[in-house]
């Protein structure tokens, strides 16, 4: 069986504290997988190490099965893995039309093309247009993406995002800090993505996650819990201790 | 294609176009006016499309990829020498001195991106401050080639398409070096609003967001700041066409640091702001000096001051926030 992402003894350390040990993850591709777990389980940590912001102490990452443990952030990307980030990270001062289409002219390589404008990049603007509507911010395109909402700039988030047109796209808490009516448009969005793309997200609303996720990992100071189907994460006892109980306390 | 634009209602200017605006001809007139109403200042004329020139060069690399570089006139210095030493050693032609400043300076600005798109602001700083003060010792050590702090004279330029001289009254030189800015700031403006620009920007407003669209964002930078340094190439080389002579001064720290006054004065990443903040620089120096040959940065001072504090961006930024104020009061 051929995974689109795969992970072998996954680990990285700040110090004596160990981030991510040990994690060995599969995810097949079409997936629909959440990570799960309470605050400083490592979530962000092992986004980071798949994508190649941070190194990673010792272990491998596979993406479709080729080695890119070594590889650079960019060169990924090229490869089919993207992300998202937790806190908004856009282009503030370039219109939304803007931010998406550099997104497209750099994916299709004309992103070094010097010598016509921007505006005469028609396959990549129509592209880009349609990449808004699926996201309903075709409204919005003449829009700096510093006066968009809150809300608005997460979708825009995953705008960029599917610009490089992904077949893992990584979702660090997609819906972190919108309210709850709009956070599940936002996944009525992602759940009509394509099946070409395989999605790995951060989510800490159960309630979607359970709605959404067709595999649940659960992880806890690093390391991985326990992995299952919703119906079989939501029965273990273990989860409902550990993940709960901390969620209640903490 | 043109469908999906007009049905989600998004005007033009979502994206930049080639279109250039009336402000934009109008701006372009007034050197040709000038040197008609002031014709005993082309001197002086030729001395701001120079600056204007250099000023474009730093824009680009400061205000389009926001690197911030105090050693630019090491590029301004490279192309001086480049071309007036060409010239005092028999190869007056203009144009090709031109090219071979710029290539010079490419070249050195090639070698040295790799040592200034590493750090972060501080750090490139204090490269670039270090690279230029570098190659001004360096340049004064060689003085039999250089000429040291005497700088270097007998330079010697052909006629302008072998029909031009550039004489005392200055015609050529002004005509000269206002057609060789404008054909480079054609080329800056095609270029910032390329792709290639667009990603320039996209740095500038979210470098950490690039390489999670699938950049390398060194290499853009390395690609910019080498085209920088070209220019900046250009402008030295006409500096040093012009008035046939080459300061050891083109190289200093000083040129380096109003050269940051003038495009921080004009406004940043607008292109006309390097033009206008160079423009203003120059006639507010010539005006000034005038009256008190060693008060005059005072006001200058004073104006930068004002400036920053009270008009964000230079005089283009605060213009534009003067009319988006006036065009609200008027909603």
């Amino acid at each position: 069986m051929t995974y689109a992402l795969r992970t072998e003894r996954l680990s990285r350390s700040f110090g004596a504290v160990k981030a991510n040990s040990d994690i060995s993850l599969a995810f097949e591709s079409g997936a629909r997988h959440a990570i799960i777990g309470p605050n400083g389980a490592g979530k962000t940590t092992f986004i980071n190490l798949l994508t190649g912001v941070l190194a990673p102490s010792a272990g491998e990452v596979y993406l479709a099965e080729e080695k890119v443990t070594g590889l650079a952030q960019h060169t990924r990307v090229k490869r089919g893995m993207t992300r998202t980030f937790q806190i908004n990270t856009l282009f503030p001062g370039l219109t939304v039309l803007e931010s998406v289409v550099l997104a497209c002219c750099e994916r299709d390589g004309e992103g070094n093309v010097w010598w016509h404008s921007a505006s005469r990049a028609q396959p990549q603007i129509d592209e880009a247009h349609s990449i808004l509507a699926q996201l309903r911010l075709d409204r919005d395109a003449a829009m700096e993406s510093r006066t968009l909402p809150y809300g608005k700039q997460r979708l825009l988030e995953i705008a960029l995002a599917l610009a490089t047109r992904p077949r893992v796209l990584l979702l660090d808490e997609p819906a972190a800090g919108i309210p709850a009516a709009e956070s599940a448009e936002l996944f009525g969005v992602i759940a009509a993505l394509p099946r070409e793309v395989s999605i790995i997200f951060i989510e800490h609303d159960m309630n979607l996650v359970f709605k959404f996720a067709e595999k649940i990992t659960v992880m806890v100071g690093g390391s991985v819990l326990v992995e299952g189907p919703p119906d079989e994460i939501a029965r273990d006892r273990r989860v409902r201790e550990v993940y709960l109980g901390e969620a209640v306390h903490g | 294609m043109k469908r999906s634009a007009a049905a989600t209602g998004a005007p033009a200017s979502a994206l930049p176009t080639a279109r250039w605006k009336p402000l934009e001809i109008a701006f372009w007139l007034l050197p040709v006016a000038a040197y008609f109403v002031f014709p005993r200042y082309l001197t002086l004329g030729s001395q701001i499309f120079i600056a204007a020139l250099f000023a474009l060069s730093l824009d680009l690399i400061m205000g389009y990829a926001r690197i911030i570089s105090l050693g630019h006139a090491a590029f301004f210095g490279i192309g001086a020498y480049t071309a007036g030493l060409l010239a005092r050693h028999g190869w007056g032609e203009p144009l090709s001195g031109l090219a071979a400043a710029a290539a010079a300076a490419a070249a050195i600005g090639l070698l040295t991106s790799f040592l200034v798109v590493r750090g972060q602001d501080l750090t490139r700083l204090m490269v670039t401050l270090g690279i230029g003060l570098m190659l001004y010792e360096a340049a004064n050590q060689a003085s039999s080639i250089t000429g040291g702090v005497d700088g270097l004279s007998g330079v010697e330029m052909n006629k302008l398409f072998g029909v031009f001289a550039f004489g005392l009254n200055g015609k050529t030189g002004y005509w000269y070096c206002l057609a060789v800015l404008f054909l480079v700031f054609c080329f800056a403006r095609t270029l910032v609003r390329s792709p290639f620009g667009l990603s320039l920007r996209g740095i500038r407003e979210g470098e950490r967001r690039m390489p999670a669209i699938g950049v390398s964002v060194q290499r853009k930078l390395i690609a910019i700041y080498t085209i920088g340094a070209g220019i900046a190439g250009i402008a030295g080389a006409l500096l040093a066409q012009t008035t046939q002579f080459v300061g050891i001064d083109s190289l200093g720290f000083p040129r380096s640091a109003e050269l940051v006054i003038m495009l921080v004065l004009g406004g940043t990443g607008y292109l006309y702001g390097a033009l206008l903040g160079a423009a203003t620089f120059m006639v507010l120096q010539n005006y000034l000096s005038n009256l008190s040959a060693v008060y005059w940065q005072f006001w200058l001072g004073l104006l930068l001051v004002l400036l920053v504090l009270f008009a964000r961006g230079g005089l283009i930024g605060g213009a534009l926030g003067l009319r988006r104020r006036l065009m609200g009061k008027r909603i």
